[in-house]
């Protein structure tokens, strides 16, 4: 098929950026999103011009790394996919498309669609953990844990922190993203001992960052590769205010 | 001959000797004493945050935006311990022997046992964090089996298990970060070791978003930068794995063990053409309830539905009885590659086997049936219950499997063929993880320790956390203990001068090629070379034809290679840059170790060297040793042998039959 891509280019963070118009043909429909791009970016390097920068690494929708905003929505048109594993059957001969980095104020573009997602770390880093250090452990099987309890920490610890949620919210929030680390670990035994300060310090760095608020519209869900249930969410701020009723200091 | 510095005594005692008498570093000392950790998966990680929680200063690096990115995180099947929770007769030692086996009597005993050992305690450290593994209805783990053992002994997180490993890993990771003991460097690639008075004592980096080189002191530094599957173009490794990491330290004086010896995993999804950027692995764990057949018939082209079962060749059940659909990768890969051979191949490109639920969703869907007090449940019935217990076992992955295929997996049988997976070989430790440099580790896949000839599924994530979060602990220590009066050598020593001088004039000379070919072209090439002639089957000829092919590559590369941009920003370009051009120095490498091991074992398939049958037949009369290179300069490698001694795992004939 041929298709027409309009793609975000801009130089670095502090560059303009601008949409520039491609043209590629003989593109199969068995090809994935990124090898679409792969095939544009040979001939623009053939041609001497400079390929396409965008992230990207185990290409198995699991490393969270690709990010592409596509035709305005965050990894493209097929429900719960990430970029790399969309694939060229999704569209038609003659298709536009327009691709674009993820839009929002804590995700700045460092070069055409890359931008820096450090803001997740520093999420974790102020309390998406358990503290335990090596060799503390008891045996794994001396507390059971019931399975609808396991299975429901690890559906939320199936995020991947592409930060899809974020694009598609129209005010940036990283709700859905600290709501699954919070929710993953609250339902844990494990994580009882630090459950309020969790709720509290990952909320506080998230608004630091410069995410917005959330209103509950769930384009975040709807968006999200891996799925990730809005009722996490919920759960994020009802462990919120349980800890602001209960944390004495 | 080399020394691997294996305790004396019991095999089984070894350990636990090593660690009640190496010498430790008091709190005090441990603050003023630098690591440097290169790469955050499995292994990197949990070293970072292990070491850091000890108290050691460290540095850790990624070249991804962020350390949960390591590709360790797309591992899917799940993770061994001898846990023994099953009562399925699983122990220690039944562990070790079975990756001694596995590995085809190609790895050293006493590392493997220690593996065995830690294996455990790897469970409860993750339990501990939250990884939320598998759990039965009574809160308790479960357990699957997998390829090469008769237990059932892997811990799995659905079909994401490799994912909820390192999210713990970096979650712990993270935590050393807030708490000062662990510095991260994002979006930086290790391009040269440091090396002053012999030791190993920083490394060069490169800041992928600016372009600039950095110099960073360590006393000590540990590499676990993954392993090299890549060399191939197509593999199901990341598309930024790569072994510049190890490499630079084989350049630098670290040797390079087993270079030859890489895997080809069985349950690939098939390439669909020339436009193809990875290929994508199913996890091994699905030949727990599928059954692999081809027709019997050479150059079928029947729908699957339509080969009625009499007509169809369960090739594995057939060759293998005791193991059947579970013989290991090793087995598995050889077999699809025979029948495909020799005309038995389905699919357009005739490169596939069959993948089948069929007979277990039935089956699971008549035990459903019965669960739920039906008794005489329609065919429909059967299949609709049936394909609920294989959707919540496998459904990530057939999901996935749907995406790129555009069919639906719950109808039809898979299409599967052999892809590079993992790579055995690695940098050259002795038991303590240092390579041949002072001061150098190499941790994980990076190293090439403790498989073998061959991996055992759902071994290397159980090798990467033990590496990183029981050994290196104690066995760093050991070696700083001497480091303490070690002042932190300033980075204007001419020794970083001079490497950081010697990585920029490898950037400017990349940059000023401006030839007429991208990266991408040579990287092809250069994979095309190594499946055909240093792939599933090796023989001589090839061997020596590829080995003269990549080095005309190389001298191309070199002079028409093509690189847009600029050098001071983000450009991906040069980074591929760089690293095929080590691949196309280790490929060469590869080669050459395959040529010289004339005999087969594992994954590494030499033609002269096989049974009546078709099975790899080893020489464990002249080849019973670790192949550990030296570089010694352009195309000229010094091959040291480290004696493979078998205590208690006495080589034999391995029979999966």
């Amino acid at each position: 098929m041929g298709l027409t891509l309009k793609v975000w280019r801009q130089k670095n963070t502090k560059a303009q950026g601008g949409f520039e118009t491609y043209q590629v043909k003989d593109i199969s429909s068995e090809m994935s999103f990124l090898e679409m791009f792969d095939v544009l970016n040979e001939r623009l390097i053939n041609e001497g011009k400079e390929p396409i920068a965008f992230d990207h690494d185990c290409r198995e929708g699991i490393c969270g790394m690709c990010s592409m905003h596509i035709n305005g929505r965050a990894h493209g048109p097929w429900a719960g996919t990430t970029t790399c594993q969309l694939h060229m059957r999704a569209f038609k001969d003659g298709d536009t498309i327009t691709v674009e980095p993820w839009r929002a104020e804590a995700f700045p573009v460092l070069k055409d669609l890359t931008v820096d997602r450090g803001a997740f770390d520093r999420i974790i880093e102020s309390g998406g953990f358990i503290s335990v250090n090596t060799g503390n452990a008891v045996d794994a099987n001396a507390i059971p844990i019931p399975k609808d309890k396991a299975d429901a920490a690890f559906a939320a610890a199936a995020c991947i922190g592409c930060g899809a949620c974020v694009a598609a919210c129209k005010n940036s929030s990283a709700m859905l993203f600290v709501s699954a680390k919070v929710s993953q670990l609250a339902q844990l035994p494990q994580g009882e001992p630090e459950r309020a300060t969790r709720a509290l310090n990952m909320v506080a760095q998230m608004d630091k960052e410069g995410f917005g608020s959330c209103t509950n519209t769930g384009a975040c869900e709807a968006e999200c590769p891996k799925e990730i249930s809005l009722t996490n969410i919920a759960r994020l701020n009802r462990e919120f205010i349980r800890a602001g009723f209960t944390y004495e200091k | 001959m080399l020394d691997a510095k294996i305790p004396a005594g019991q095999l089984n005692s070894k350990w636990e000797d090593y660690k009640g008498h190496c010498k430790l570093v008091n709190p005090a000392n441990k603050r003023s004493l630098e690591i440097i950790i290169v790469g955050t998966g499995l292994a990197g990680a949990s070293a970072a945050a292990s070491l850091g929680e000890l108290g050691y200063k460290v540095k850790a690096f990624c070249f991804q935006d962020s350390a949960r990115r390591a590709h360790s995180i797309a591992a899917q099947g799940g993770i061994n311990a001898a846990k023994n929770y099953q009562n399925d007769g699983d122990s220690v030692f039944r562990l070790f022997y079975d990756t001694v086996k596995g590995g085809d009597y190609r790895s050293r005993e006493s590392n493997v046992h220690r593996l065995a050992e830690v294996s455990a305690n790897i469970i409860d450290q993750c339990v501990a964090q939250g990884v939320p593994f598998a759990r039965e209805y009574g809160g308790l783990l479960s357990n699957r089996s997998f390829g090469g053992t008769q237990v059932q002994r892997t811990f799995y997180a659905a079909g994401q298990t490799g994912q909820q490993l390192l999210l713990g890993a970096y979650s712990a990771l993270e935590r050393q970060v807030a708490l000062g003991n662990v510095t991260l460097y994002t979006r930086h690639e290790m391009l040269d070791i440091v090396k002053i008075d012999g030791k190993a004592r920083g490394i060069i980096a490169r800041d992928l978003t600016t372009g600039k080189l950095e110099r960073h002191f360590g006393h000590a530094v540990l590499l676990c930068s993954g392993g090299y599957g890549n060399v191939f173009y197509l593999s199901t490794n990341a598309m930024g794995s790569n072994v510049t990491a190890a490499w630079k330290a084989t350049k630098k004086g670290a040797y390079f063990g087993n270079p030859c010896f890489t895997q080809t995993h069985p349950t690939c999804i098939p390439v669909s053409g020339d436009h193809q950027s990875k290929l994508t692995l199913m996890s091994e764990s699905l030949r727990n309830d599928g059954r692999i057949w081809v027709p019997k018939k050479q150059n079928d082209t029947r729908k699957p539905s339509d080969i009625p079962e009499d007509e169809r060749d369960y090739y594995l059940e057939r060759r293998y009885p005791a193991f059947g659909n579970l013989v290991p990768r090793d087995v598995a890969s050889r077999a699809a590659k025979e029948r495909c051979g020799a005309g038995y191949g389905v699919g357009t490109s005739k490169q596939a086997v069959y993948l089948d639920f069929a007979a277990n969703m039935e089956r699971y869907g008549k035990i459903e049936a019965g669960k739920r007090g039906l008794h005489n449940p329609t065919p429909d019935q059967i299949r609709q219950l049936g394909k609920e217990v294989v959707v919540e076992k496998y459904g990530n992955l057939l999901d996935m499997l749907a995406k790129i295929t555009g069919e639906d997996p719950y109808e039809v049988p898979l299409r599967i063929y052999p892809a590079v997976h993992y790579t055995m070989g690695g940098l050259w430790v002795d038991y303590e993880l240092m390579t041949t440099v002072p001061g150098l580790y190499a941790l994980g896949e990076a190293n090439f320790s403790d498989h073998g000839a061959n991996r055992l599924g759902a071994s290397a994530l159980m090798q990467g956390l033990a590496d990183g979060y029981f050994v290196i602990p104690y066995t760093i220590g050991n070696y700083l203990a001497d480091e303490i009066r070690t002042k932190a050598i300033p980075t204007d020593h001419p020794a970083f001068v001079e490497a950081e001088k010697q990585a920029q004039e490898t950037l400017d000379r990349l940059m000023n090629i401006k030839g007429s070919k991208s990266v991408d072209h040579f990287h092809k090439r250069l994979g095309k070379i190594m499946w055909e002639k240093c792939g599933m089957a090796r023989n001589e000829q090839g061997l020596k034809e590829a080995i003269e092919e990549i080095k005309a590559l190389r001298a191309e590369f070199w002079k028409d290679v093509r690189i847009p941009g600029e050098a001071n920003e983000i450009n991906p370009e040069l980074e591929k840059a760089g690293r095929v051009a080590d691949f196309l120095e280790l490929g060469e490498l590869m080669c050459l170790d395959a040529l010289n091991r004339r005999e087969s074992c594992g994954g590494h398939f030499r033609e002269e060297s096989q049974t009546e049958e078709g099975e790899a037949l080893r020489d464990d009369a002249n080849f019973a040793y670790v192949a550990a290179w030296e570089y010694k300069g352009d195309s000229t490698y010094e091959l040291h042998k480290e004696a493979l001694v078998f205590e208690e795992c006495k080589p034999t004939q391995r029979s999966y039959k």
